[in-house]
């Protein structure tokens, strides 16, 4: 949550509702499930840690006032970081659906290089498991196991093809927001 | 063996249909595949993946690019110079097996090293030896209708390497086995990789390449990716989540 909040300032300061507006979109039926007070709880624990300091009050005339937050240099940094790391073999789907949308929203990464070295790293596993499971046989406790490992990859590399599809059919990214 | 790659395609590119109607099956491909790889072209169906294969394998010309097999330039080759090559040179294993519904298992294995003029007696060798490599010495006189599945297609890839060829080609090759029948062809493919000899297998399915050293995948016709998969490894503790 932390990275994704600090991934959607990239592009300029902006304030709780607007941010949980974003990842409500990027998300969709799942952004539902997203309590209303989490965006600022996150806010206030990044800027605690000094990743966001407070840009100003927007007041406008109707509505209430919103503390709009901006990125500092650690915040920036950590969002490259996050970017740029492995996700493990096992990594959550929304989380890397919630990186695509960053890399493309932020203008830090892009999309489809992230997809092809995801792809890369879930087929290195894969042969792992799949050479281990060729020496080792399927009939035994063990190769069960790495049978549900073998399907759960088979299964991550199936829906990244799709992730590729979307994204490319997508570019040029970062022009507009999740927001619409 | 060459010095330089097996199998070489230069800006390969082979388009279907004419006017509004042309779809590029294959669009500028380069790739180069060095003695002893095991290769795996995957790809979404429709991608150009079977197209491909069948430019390498000199069952089909590019309209554009090179093919080059063991030093040649297979593409221009006549129709008698490429019956010649695809006997000898490419082995084809092909999805649905194509093996001769009366023929023995070790009859169909022999067949093609008699037609590229070995004595009966040499085929006759060669094809044991296949057979037994391939786990079925014993299924030797049986008609492939006696066959399950994956045996069959088992006969095929022996059949494929009987004269010796430079690399094998095999579109789809478990596309119509069930888990326990691939994981004996894919053990034989294993055991074919740690002999040297030079492969190529177009699939659809990760799990398939992923027991291949190479393995590109192909969108639209056009490479858009290329992992090497080194030996060993050591990430599935990460399944276990016990690191922290």
């Amino acid at each position: 949550m932390q990275d994704v909040v600090l991934a959607l300032l990239v592009k300029g300061p902006s304030h709780g509702y607007d941010l949980r507006g974003r990842l409500c979109a990027a998300l969709g039926p799942l952004g539902e499930t997203l309590n209303a007070g989490q965006v600022y709880v996150t806010l206030t624990r990044l800027e605690k840690v000094g990743l966001v300091v407070r840009d100003r009050e927007d007041a406008s005339a109707r509505g209430p006032r919103r503390k709009v937050y901006a990125l500092t240099g650690a915040g920036r940094e950590r969002v490259a970081g996050w970017l740029a790391e492995p996700a493990g073999p096992r990594a959550d789907v929304a989380e890397f659906h919630l990186k695509l949308v960053a890399a493309a929203e932020s203008g830090m990464a892009e999309p489809l290089a992230l997809v092809e070295a995801r792809r890369r790293e879930l087929r290195r596993s894969l042969a792992e498991a799949q050479h281990t499971l060729l020496a080792h046989g399927t009939d035994t406790e063990a190769g069960l196991l790495l049978e549900g490992i073998a399907l759960r990859l088979q299964a991550d590399l199936h829906w990244l093809e799709a992730c590729g599809r979307a994204w490319s059919a997508r570019a040029p990214y970062g022009k507009d927001g999740g927001n619409g | 063996m060459t010095a330089g790659p097996v199998l070489r395609a230069v800006g390969l590119s082979r388009v279907y249909g004419q006017g509004e109607s042309t779809v590029v099956a294959v669009d500028g491909v380069d790739l180069d595949i060095p003695a002893g790889q095991t290769l795996a072209v995957t790809g979404p169906s429709g991608c150009g993946k079977s197209t491909l294969l069948h430019l390498l394998a000199g069952l089909d010309r590019p309209d554009e690019g090179e093919v080059w097999l063991g030093g040649q330039r297979i593409d221009r080759f006549g129709q008698r110079a490429l019956a010649r090559l695809r006997r000898r040179a490419v082995g084809f294993v092909h999805q649905d097996f194509h093996l001769m519904d009366e023929l023995t298992a070790a009859e169909n294995v022999e067949l093609p090293a008699l037609l590229a003029g070995n004595s009966p007696r040499t085929a006759r060798r060669r094809a044991a030896a296949l057979l037994d490599r391939a786990g079925l010495a014993d299924r030797d006189r049986h008609l492939p209708s006696e066959l399950s599945g994956g045996q069959r297609q088992r006969v095929a890839i022996a059949r494929a390497l009987v004269n010796e060829p430079l690399v094998v080609l095999a579109d789809e090759p478990t596309g119509n086995l069930d888990t326990a029948a691939t994981h004996d062809v894919l053990r034989l493919f294993s055991d074919l990789r740690d002999a040297g000899q030079t492969l190529v297998l177009v699939t659809h399915d990760e799990r398939v390449a992923a027991t291949a050293g190479r393995v590109v995948s192909l969108r639209d016709g056009a490479l858009c990716e290329d992992t090497l998969v080194p030996a060993g490894g050591s990430q599935l503790g990460a399944f276990l989540g016990w690191e922290g």
